[in-house]
C-alpha cells in the first residue's frame, strides 16, 4: 500500500519535471474522472452497507454450513455474486467455514463470485464499460466460478465421477 | 427525474443513518460502520489509481498501447494484461476505470476482458492471502481453471463485439 504511494509522488514529480502543462492536465483528468464517478461510488457504499447488513457474517456461516452440498454451492455463488468483501475479510471467513466442515467446492463458488461476479459494483461498471458489457460480463463470470467450484469438487474428491 | 430519485434516495439514506445514530438504532448504526469501513478502505486506493491514469493518459502515447494491445495484437497482449493485473490493488472498481483508460488508447475489447478478469482472480497479495486460508491446492486449482476460461471467453466475447461494431461509452 505505502509502495503504491510512494510510486504514484515519484511518478508525479519526474513527470513534473520533464513536462508542467501535461502533469497538471493528468492532475486535472484524475480529479475529473473522480468527481464524475462520486455518485456511482456512493451508490454502491450505500448498497454494500445495506447488504452486509443484511447478509451478515453470522448468517453466512449458518446457511453455508448446513444442508446439501450442491445447494450450498448455489446459496454460496448467490451470496458471493451480491456481497463485495475485501480479501482480509473473505478469506478467513472462508477459513471458518472450512473449519466448520464446509466443502471446498462450496468455498470456492462463494470466493471466486465475490471476485468475479459484481452485482454491487454494477453502477461503477456500467458508468465505465456500458450495460451491455456489464451484464455479459458478469454472467460469463457467474458461469466460470461455477465450472470452478465443480473442477474443485472433483480436485477435493467431493464429489465423485 | 431519475437524478432526483437518486438523490431523494442519498438523501432519505443520510437522514436514517442520522436518526440512527442520534437515537441509537442497531440496524442504522450498523450500516453506518460498513459504510464507514467500506468508504475508508476505497479512498485509501481510487484517488491514488485515478492520479496514475491521468499520468497514463498524458504520457502513453496510443500508439503504443494499440501497437502491444491492440487490434493487432499477438497473444503477447494478453500476457501484458495479466501481468498487469497481477499488480492491481484493490478490486474490480480499481481495475474498471484502467480498463476503461486502456480501451480509450485502442486497447482491444478481448484484452480488456481479460485483464479484468485476471484482475479478479490473480492479484498477487490477494492469492498469497487466500492459500494461507485455504491452502495452496485450492488457490492452485481455482487459479488453472479460472485463468484459461477467463481467456477463452474473453476472446469469444471481443471478437463477437467487435463483429457487431458495439463501442463502450467515451469517458
Amino acid at each position: 500500500m505505502l509502495i503504491l504511494y510512494l510510486v504514484t509522488v515519484i511518478l508525479v514529480i519526474i513527470s513534473f519535471i520533464i513536462n508542467k502543462q501535461k502533469t497538471i492536465k493528468a492532475l486535472k483528468i484524475a480529479i475529473k474522472k473522480f468527481s464524475k464517478i462520486m455518485p456511482a461510488f456512493l451508490t454502491m457504499l450505500i448498497l454494500i452497507s445495506i447488504v452486509l447488513y443484511v447478509f451478515p457474517q453470522e448468517l453466512i456461516i449458518k446457511y453455508l454450513g448446513i444442508g446439501n452440498k450442491y445447494i450450498s454451492t448455489l446459496i454460496a455463488s448467490l451470496i458471493g455474486s451480491i456481497t463485495l468483501m475485501p480479501g482480509f475479510i473473505a478469506f478467513p471467513l472462508a477459513g471458518i467455514l472450512h473449519q466448520q466442515g464446509v466443502p471446498y467446492m462450496v468455498l470456492s463458488a462463494f470466493t471466486t463470485t465475490l471476485m468475479l461476479v459484481g452485482i454491487i459494483t454494477f453502477p461503477i461498471e456500467r458508468e465505465f464499460l456500458g450495460i451491455k458489457i456489464t451484464i455479459i460480463r458478469n454472467l460469463t463470470c457467474f458461469a466460470i466460478a461455477i465450472i470452478v467450484a465443480i473442477v474443485t469438487g472433483f480436485v477435493f474428491g467431493e464429489i465423485g465421477i | 427525474m431519475k437524478k432526483i430519485l437518486k438523490i431523494s434516495i442519498f438523501i432519505f439514506y443520510f437522514l436514517f443513518i442520522g436518526f440512527s445514530l442520534i437515537f441509537h438504532l442497531e440496524s442504522g448504526e450498523l450500516i453506518a460502520q460498513n459504510f464507514l469501513s467500506f468508504a475508508f478502505s476505497m479512498l485509501k486506493i481510487v484517488p491514488v489509481a485515478f492520479v496514475l491514469i491521468g499520468l497514463f493518459e498524458v504520457w502513453v502515447k496510443r500508439e503504443t498501447i494499440e501497437k502491444h494491445l491492440g487490434d493487432n495484437s499477438s497473444w503477447l497482449g494478453f500476457l501484458w494484461a495479466i501481468l498487469l493485473s497481477g499488480t492491481t490493488v484493490g478490486g474490480l472498481y480499481v481495475a474498471f476505470p484502467i480498463a476503461a483508460v486502456l480501451h480509450k488508447k485502442g486497447a482491444k475489447l478481448s484484452v480488456i476482458f481479460t485483464y479484468l478478469g485476471a484482475s479478479a482472480i490473480c492479484r498477487i497479495p490477494m492469492m498469497i492471502f487466500e492459500s494461507s486460508f485455504l491452502g495452496i491446492k485450492f488457490t492452485l486449482v481455482r487459479l488453472l481453471v479460472s485463468l484459461p476460461l477467463i481467456i477463452i471467453s474473453s476472446v469469444i466475447m471481443g471478437n463477437i463485439l467487435t463483429k457487431t461494431n458495439y463501442a463502450i461509452a467515451r469517458h
